[in-house]
């Protein structure tokens, strides 16, 4: 049987062939994808197609937007009204605790200076907007619609009324990507509120829950227990609520508890966010000891570097 | 003068069409792109099919000159960036998309719409599951079944996009040549 020739004669070549392209393509994207992973070495690359992109971003959350107000403006005076009565009692119940919060802090303060603390640096915050989530339903990431331009910087933490939602990972001009505490290996230094045992609580992707990794069995944890940042890796502020500890398994066969934990942010819902700016100046790490691995070196030839 | 009778099946393999306007697949493209950034979420995000690999699909198939493996690369960066994944996997899956839609369009176009569907169904989740391989390489947990949904929700659309896209370049014809 006899078929037609698949390539065009001669005088008919546009370019290379299509098999040609893909190696090409292909390689670079193999490049790409490697300098991505290893190197971050492009982020130039990616705010320069960010940039052509934008208008198409921000014309994609308008449909949404406008349906929002268009709902609003049909929402019922009852629930404005229910809605604004349970605000209210909201404010007045934490309205004391915020005033006793207030002379605390006063008092917190004398005493660090009694004590010649250094006092941990208040940031300020910037309100924002969820934009739009990631299209992959697999990636813990969302948009909000402030970006360098607005204030925002690279690492800041992203909270919402209840608790911690994830830390501005990638800037743009006009957006920035917030990476959410669910997302698989987000890890945010925390502590037990009711027993000040410091933890790591690493995300475990979406649809599984977050989970305190490193934690022995014999360690004092029980389901319940409300997590809050630590504020040792000088990214979070201290204090902010994080995670209740959801369950609990000890078995004494292994070396660490595992131990789920419940976000108490709405991590998948919040519309209205805040970032906050780096919390605290913290102190230069101590040097490592260059001199003794110098002299190792010496000594014993090769050493192995970690990372 | 001629009145456009608007005919919701597509053209058979014989019909002379319109040649198509650059300007309009470069428009398409840019449209599935928007659609593609929308924001959903929850059981519509799982559901939404990859309306740019579709149009890519289609284009590469009814359109070799003008798209093919360079275009599906670069409009596979912009989704890269848009959806703040590692840059180049979305590229990389498109551009053998193209590849592979260039490859199997003779016989593809030969089939009716439903069969067709059926191919562009086995396409698409070719295209996913490079997306998956590059993510789990890079570490990503596995995500389950549900990751090939959007392909086969994409082959169920192959109909209606074919029919749509197909519009502007069947022959005008009078009325009363009917």
């Amino acid at each position: 049987m006899s078929y037609l020739p698949v390539e065009p004669p001669a005088f008919f070549h546009r370019g290379p062939s299509p098999a040609t392209r893909l190696i090409v393509v292909g390689l670079c994207s193999i490049a790409l994808l490697f300098l991505d992973t290893r190197y971050r070495y492009l982020e130039q690359v990616r705010q320069g197609v960010a940039a052509v992109l934008y208008p198409l971003q921000r014309a994609a959350a308008l449909p949404g937007e406008a349906f929002a107000s268009v709902a609003d403006y049909f929402v019922s005076k009852k629930t404005l009204a229910d809605e604004n009565d349970r605000l209210k009692r909201r404010l007045a119940e934490q309205g004391a605790s915020a005033q006793a919060f207030e002379s605390r802090e006063r008092e917190n303060a004398r005493l660090k200076a009694l004590l010649e603390l250094k006092s941990g640096y208040r940031g300020t915050a910037i309100a924002v907007q969820v934009l739009y989530t990631g299209r992959d339903p697999f990636a813990q990431r969302l948009f909000i619609d402030k970006g360098r331009e607005g204030g925002v910087v690279a690492g800041s933490a992203v909270v919402d009324a209840d608790g911690v939602v994830g830390q501005v990972t990638r800037l743009y001009p006009y957006m920035a990507e917030v990476t959410l505490v669910t997302d698989k290996d987000h890890v945010i230094p925390v502590k037990l509120e009711r027993s000040g045992v410091r933890a790591v609580m690493a995300g475990n992707g979406a649809g599984r829950a977050p989970e305190l990794r490193f934690m022995p069995p014999s360690a004092d944890v029980k389901v319940g227990d409300m997590l809050v940042t630590s504020g040792l890796d000088g990214t979070y502020p201290t204090g902010l609520a994080v995670a209740r500890v959801a369950t609990l398994e000890r078995e004494t066969g292994q070396m660490f508890a595992r131990i789920t934990l419940a976000p108490v942010a709405g991590v998948d819902r919040s519309e209205q966010l805040l970032v906050l700016s780096q919390a605290s100046e913290m102190p230069a790490r101590p040097e490592e000891p260059v001199a003794t691995e110098a002299a190792k070196k010496t000594g014993k030839g090769r050493l192995r570097r970690g990372g | 003068m001629g009145i456009r009778i608007p005919s919701l099946t597509v053209a058979d393999p014989n019909e002379v069409l319109r040649p198509v306007h650059p300007g309009f697949v470069a428009l398409t493209l840019f449209g599935a792109l928007f659609l593609n950034l929308l924001p959903v979420s929850g059981t519509t995000l799982a559901l939404r099919p990859d309306f740019l690999a579709l149009v890519l699909l289609y284009w590469c198939i009814q359109a070799p000159r003008y798209v093919g493996v360079g275009i599906a690369w670069i409009m596979g960066l912009m989704m890269d960036v848009g959806d703040a994944t590692l840059f180049g996997q979305h590229a990389l899956a498109y551009a053998f998309l193209a590849y592979a839609a260039e490859y199997f369009r003779r016989r593809v176009l030969r089939f009716p719409l439903w069969q067709q569907a059926a191919q562009v169904a086995a396409l698409l989740a070719l295209c996913s599951a490079l997306v998956l391989l590059v993510r789990v390489v890079g570490g990503a947990p596995l995500p389950g079944w549900m990751f090939f949904v959007p392909a086969a929700t994409g082959a169920i659309l192959w109909p209606f996009v074919s029919v749509l896209l197909q519009m502007p370049q069947r022959p005008v014809r009078s009325s009363s040549t009917l």
